[in-house]
């Protein structure tokens, strides 16, 4: 299944705009906290382990694996809606696309890809390996 | 004694219409508001507290919140309480409102829930997560560009459920079948037709691996809860039924820990369990919030009914069937057949609890002395972030 229609438009805000900017490059960017080490997801300048400021872009190798998904049957055409851990350590809802539906499994190897969204900025998705 | 064992659930009212075409949202808080009280036997002029949550007219859409039902309403306050824990609210109200009026902020507190979803076209399996919670919350341009509805979100627990401990949807099924086995005695239920495991896997998919008959009904309708001091409750003429145990968690995953197969009630419930003095072993009946078969089977886990992992196992066979299994659940039919209006379900999960312990509930489904009653609601979305309520109610 492609997802051949934009999906829906981010809405970026000052603490999140280099996130979206990335993320139109190709790069999927985390956060992680310099006081406590912790990479978390979404993206927070104050950490939500420590409460510390002192964190800082980092950015993913883009891989994973599936943690969770449904198949979404309800719109005009199915999608997997999914969630998916990175290498990195946190997970982040995402979708699983240009496979086979049937095909997914939890814990399969799957790396990012940037698919069209609106406002002319770009959506991290992901892509079974 | 702790502050919530001080307050009794006296009047309880669930509005019988499950469409509501021809009435307002302000007016159905004003029918419910009024049943309550005539089964308390109390009147409005007694109302001195009031709760109410994001249903209220004017709240949840464009409008001045809160006030617009009280005045609607006319009530005449000395405490106000607009908690928002989504379908959980109203069991954190009945928490809340046990503290105020330990603390004598008021003596008789009115707590309201109405909505008319359905009469708005609303379609199992659509809303979104955009509609639910609009597109300021700091999460949502992370989340809504991937299109997650609520059964989407639910499913994926599920779906990690089955990955993790072998749960399978005809396990699920059973959920669905014993809500029928109750519902078919409910006059009011949406649905009445007792259903098989069959019908529900046999049910179109709706996002795997939920199917159409693992989701809630959509209602229209509402309810009400009067809940009093120990002073009005010896005045009045109905079985008290005291609040013994409340306990209260909101789950998220922190910074992207995904941890999807427990909900808030692993903390909610030793709460309440450990204010009350009992254990999950000592319940009769319980009300669990049934938004999706997944929603009872995590939680009766997580409330300690069975060990986490083994609630597909515990749920199959008709082990929630009044009369049949060990633990009766939602004998009015619960979300998944009789109603889940304004699609929040923690009221009628309080309503049915209470009406077990009076003896009020159907005679077909009624539990044998019925002394000790729990309720649970899951406000929000489970895998994302939601609030647990869990209460534990005893009569006197």
């Amino acid at each position: 299944m492609t997802l051949d229609a934009a999906l829906p438009a981010p809405q970026p805000n000052p603490e999140t705009q280099a996130y979206w900017d990335a993320a139109k490059q190709g790069r999927l960017l985390l956060r992680r906290c310099n006081a406590c080490g912790e990479v978390h997801f979404y993206p927070r300048s104050i950490c939500p382990f420590c409460f510390s400021d002192d964190t800082h872009w980092l950015e993913s190798k883009g891989t994973g694996a599936i943690y969770a998904y449904s198949i979404m049957r309800r719109g005009l055409y199915p999608f997997a809606l999914a969630y998916v851990t990175l290498d990195e350590g946190p997970s982040l809802m995402t979708n699983i696309v240009d496979c086979d539906l049937a095909s997914l499994r939890i814990g399969q190897r799957v790396r990012v890809a940037f698919k069209p969204g609106g406002n002319g900025y770009r959506i991290p998705v992901f892509i079974p390996i | 004694m702790p502050a919530a064992a001080k307050a009794y659930i006296a009047g309880i009212y669930e509005h019988p219409t499950r469409k509501a075409d021809g009435k307002s949202l302000a007016q159905l808080h004003a029918e419910v508001a009024r049943g309550a009280l005539a089964d308390a036997g109390l009147s409005k002029s007694d109302v001195d507290g009031y709760f109410c949550a994001g249903d209220v007219a004017g709240w949840e859409r464009p409008g001045s919140g809160p006030f617009s039902i009280i005045d609607y309403l006319g009530l005449k306050l000395r405490h106000l309480d607009t908690t928002e824990s989504w379908g959980s609210s109203y069991l954190v109200h009945v928490a809340h409102a046990a503290e105020a009026i330990a603390a004598g902020k008021c003596n008789v507190a009115l707590i309201t829930l109405a909505g008319r979803p359905r009469a708005e076209g609303m379609q199992t399996g659509t809303k979104t997560e955009a509609e639910a919670k609009g597109l300021d919350a700091p999460e949502a341009q992370f989340e809504l560009p991937y299109r997650p509805t609520v059964v989407g979100l639910y499913a994926m627990c599920a779906m990690r459920h089955m990955y993790e401990f072998g749960t399978t949807s005809e396990q699920l099924a059973w959920i669905k079948v014993a809500a029928s086995h109750h519902a078919q005695h409910n006059p009011h239920a949406l649905l009445r037709e007792v259903v098989t495991v069959e019908d529900v896997v046999n049910s179109p998919l709706i996002a795997d691996p939920l199917h159409r008959l693992d989701c809630c009904v959509i209602t229209d309708g509402g309810g009400a809860l009067v809940v009093v001091s120990p002073d009005v409750a010896k005045s009045l003429s109905k079985p008290r039924v005291r609040v013994i145990g409340a306990g209260y968690a909101p789950k998220y995953q922190l910074g992207g820990r995904a941890d999807i197969t427990s909900s808030g009630a692993i903390w909610s419930g030793p709460r309440a369990f450990a204010e009350a003095g009992v254990t999950p072993a000592d319940i009769k009946y319980a009300s669990i919030y049934d938004s999706f078969t997944i929603t009872v089977l995590i939680t009766l886990e997580d409330l300690g009914f069975c060990r986490k992992g083994e609630g597909g196992k515990f749920v199959a066979d008709g082990n929630l069937i009044a009369g049949v299994g060990r633990l009766p659940v939602n004998t009015d039919g619960g979300g998944l057949c009789n109603n889940h209006p304004s699609n929040r379900g923690g009221m009628t999960k309080v309503i049915e609890a209470v009406r077990q312990l009076r003896g009020e509930a159907h005679p077909m489904v009624q539990v044998k002395n019925c002394d000790l009653a729990l309720a649970h609601g899951t406000g929000g979305a489970l895998p994302t972030r939601h609030g647990s309520a869990t209460l534990i109610l005893e009569r006197e």
